[in-house]
C-alpha cells in the first residue's frame, strides 16, 4: 500500500521535472529571440525609421514606405478575407450536416490551412501578376487574402460549434427563419471567438514574405498606388539583413522588432477581447 | 383517454421516429385547454420526444420523423404544408437550460416579437415590460433592461425565457423541464408562474419531479418507453392509478 503509494509520487515528480524542463527549454530560446531582437532592434528604432523611405545602400534613411506598404496589404487582404472566411465557416458549421459539398470543403480547407504559404505566393503570381505583366500591391494583398480565409474558416466553424443547440432551437421555437437565427443568435455567441480567429490570421499574415515575394515584390521609394509594386516589412528585411551594409541590417533589425512587436499586441489585445467577453457571459 | 375539458389539443396515432427507432408507439391524448397537463416517467420514456413533436422541433434534425396527427385549431401540426414560423408563433417553448440569447434583455424579448409584429417604439416597451410582469421578473430588472441577459442568475435567465416565450402571446406553452436546472427557490418561483400562467394559455410541461407533476398540474400523463401508460386528471392518475406500472413508478418503487 505504502510502496504504491511512493511510487506514485515518484513517477509525479519525475514527470513534473520533465514538464518543467522541456517547458525551460522552450522558453530559452524564446528569450534569447526576443533579447537578440532587443538589443539589435532598440538602438536602431529612430524618428527617421516612421517617417524616411528605404534608402540606397551606404545611405541612412527609414522603412516608412514598407510600414505603410506592409499595412496597406493587410488590412486590404484581412477586409477581403474575412467575410469569405466567416461566411463559409458558417455555412460549414450551420448547413453542412447534410451533403457531400460540406465534408469535400472542410477538406480542402484544412488542406489550405497547412500549404506552404510560398506555394500562394506562385499561385498568386501564376494566375495574376503574370497577366498584367507586373507586380503590385493588389497582388500581394490577394496573396494575403488567400492565407487568411481558410484560418477565418476554421475559427469560425469551430466556433459556431461550441455554440449549444439548445440555442438555435430556443431561436426556431420563437418561429425565427433560419437567416435570423444565424445573423443574430448563433453569430453573435460566437463572435468573440470569431474576432480572435481574425486576429490571430491578421498576426499570421503579417510577418509573411514567401507570398510578397512574388506578388508584390518591393519598391525603394514612397508609393500609395495599389497597383504598383510596393515595399513592405517582409520583403525589406529579408532583402536589408541579407546585405553587405550596416546601414540596412539595422533597417532589417528595427524592421523585424516592429512586426514583432505590432504581432504581440495584436495576440494580447485577441486574449483579452476573447477573455473579456468569454467571462460576461 | 379523453379529458373532461374541451380539448385544446388532439394527438392521434402518434408515432416517432428516430431514424428506424420508434420512440413513440400510437399516442392518442387530449390537450385541454388553460390547463396543466404534465408528462412523466422515467428518461427515455418520451415524454420530452412528445413535446417537441407539438412545434415540430424535431424538424431541425433530418433523421427524425413522425406520423399521426396532432391538430390544433382544425389544422394538423405535423402537416408539412402548415407553416412552421405560424405555428411556432402559436405554441411557445421554453427549455431543459435556459436559453437567453447573447444581446440585452430587452431585446431578448423583443426578438421574437419583431418577428410577428411591426411595433413602434412606444408599443414594443409596453409589450416587454407586459412579458417580464407575466413572468414575474420586471420587479428584479426593470433598471438594468439595457443590460446582457446572460448577466442574470439561472431562476431569473429561466423566467427570461419564459417572458420571451409569451411575448409572441402564443395560446400554448411547452415546458421541457424548466426547473431541472433551478434551485428550488427558483422552482418555486416557477411553479407560482405556471399556477398564474394557466389562467391565459394551455400549458404542457414535461418534468422529472413527480412531486412537481402533482403540484402543478390537472391533468397527467404517465409514459413508458414510447408507450402512453396512463392518462387522465392528476388527482387520480396520483391517488388511484388504475394501471399497476404507474402505481410502481409514483410510489418510487422504480425509475
Amino acid at each position: 500500500m505504502f510502496d504504491l503509494y511512493a511510487r506514485r509520487r515518484l513517477i509525479n515528480a519525475i514527470g513534473l521535472s520533465v514538464s518543467v524542463v522541456a517547458m525551460a527549454f522552450g522558453l530559452f530560446w524564446l528569450c534569447w529571440i526576443l533579447w537578440t531582437l532587443l538589443v539589435h532592434g532598440l538602438p536602431a528604432m529612430t524618428p527617421a525609421v516612421f517617417d524616411k523611405m528605404t534608402p540606397p545602400p551606404g545611405s541612412s534613411g527609414g522603412l516608412f514606405n514598407a510600414i505603410y506598404g506592409s499595412v496597406m496589404m493587410t488590412i486590404g487582404g484581412t477586409l477581403i478575407g474575412t467575410p469569405i472566411g466567416i461566411m463559409a465557416g458558417t455555412y460549414l458549421a450551420e448547413f453542412g450536416h447534410r451533403g457531400w459539398l460540406a465534408p469535400i470543403t472542410r477538406f480542402i480547407n484544412d488542406i489550405l490551412l497547412s500549404a506552404p504559404s510560398i506555394v500562394i505566393g506562385l499561385f498568386i503570381y501564376e494566375v495574376y501578376v503574370v497577366h498584367v505583366k507586373h507586380f503590385s500591391g493588389w497582388a500581394g494583398t490577394f496573396a494575403l487574402a488567400i492565407i487568411v480565409i481558410p484560418i477565418v474558416i476554421r475559427t469560425t466553424e469551430n466556433m459556431l460549434r461550441l455554440v449549444p443547440s439548445t440555442l438555435r432551437e430556443a431561436a426556431a421555437a420563437l418561429g425565427a427563419p433560419q437567416w435570423k437565427i444565424i445573423s443574430f443568435v448563433t453569430l453573435r455567441a460566437a463572435r468573440a471567438g470569431i474576432i480572435t480567429g481574425v486576429m490571430l490570421a491578421i498576426a499570421r499574415i503579417s510577418g509573411e514574405t514567401a507570398p510578397l515575394l512574388f506578388t508584390s515584390l518591393n519598391n525603394q521609394f514612397w508609393n500609395d498606388d495599389m497597383n504598383q509594386p510596393m515595399a513592405n516589412l517582409p520583403v525589406v528585411i529579408f532583402q536589408f539583413a541579407m546585405s553587405p551594409y550596416e546601414d540596412w541590417q539595422k533597417l532589417a533589425w528595427a524592421g523585424a522588432l516592429l512586426i514583432t512587436a505590432s504581432v504581440l499586441t495584436l495576440n494580447i489585445l485577441a486574449r483579452v477581447l476573447f477573455r473579456q467577453s468569454t467571462s460576461t457571459h | 383517454m379523453t379529458a373532461t375539458t374541451p380539448p385544446r389539443i388532439v394527438v392521434k396515432d402518434l408515432n416517432f421516429y428516430y431514424g428506424k427507432f420508434r420512440a413513440l408507439k400510437d399516442i392518442n391524448l387530449d390537450i385541454a385547454e388553460k390547463k396543466v397537463t404534465a408528462f412523466i416517467g422515467p428518461s427515455g420514456c418520451g415524454k420530452s420526444t412528445l413535446l417537441r413533436t407539438f412545434n415540430r422541433m424535431y424538424q431541425l434534425y433530418p433523421q427524425q420523423t413522425a406520423t399521426g396527427s396532432i391538430i390544433l385549431d382544425g389544422d394538423n401540426i405535423l402537416d408539412r404544408s402548415q407553416d412552421l414560423n405560424k405555428l411556432r408563433a402559436k405554441i411557445g417553448m421554453v427549455f431543459q437550460k435556459p436559453t437567453p440569447f447573447p444581446m440585452s434583455i430587452y431585446d431578448n424579448i423583443a426578438f421574437g416579437v419583431k418577428l410577428y409584429h411591426n411595433l413602434s417604439r412606444n408599443d414594443m416597451d409596453e409589450r416587454v415590460e407586459w412579458a417580464l410582469k407575466k413572468a414575474a421578473l420586471w420587479v428584479e430588472v426593470k433598471d438594468k433592461l439595457k443590460q446582457s441577459g446572460m448577466g442574470l442568475s439561472g431562476g431569473q435567465q429561466q423566467r427570461l425565457c419564459i417572458a420571451r416565450a409569451i411575448a409572441v402571446k402564443p395560446q400554448v406553452l411547452l415546458l421541457d423541464e424548466p426547473t431541472s436546472a433551478l434551485d428550488p427557490i427558483s422552482t418555486a418561483h416557477i411553479e407560482k408562474l405556471i399556477d398564474e400562467l394557466k389562467e391565459d394559455f394551455t400549458i404542457v410541461i414535461v418534468t422529472h419531479n413527480m412531486q412537481q407533476a402533482a403540484r402543478v398540474s390537472d391533468y397527467t400523463a404517465y409514459m413508458y418507453i414510447g408507450d402512453l401508460v396512463e392518462f387522465g386528471e392528476t388527482s387520480s392518475v396520483f391517488t388511484n392509478p388504475k394501471r399497476k406500472e404507474t402505481e410502481d413508478y409514483i410510489t418510487g418503487r422504480f425509475g
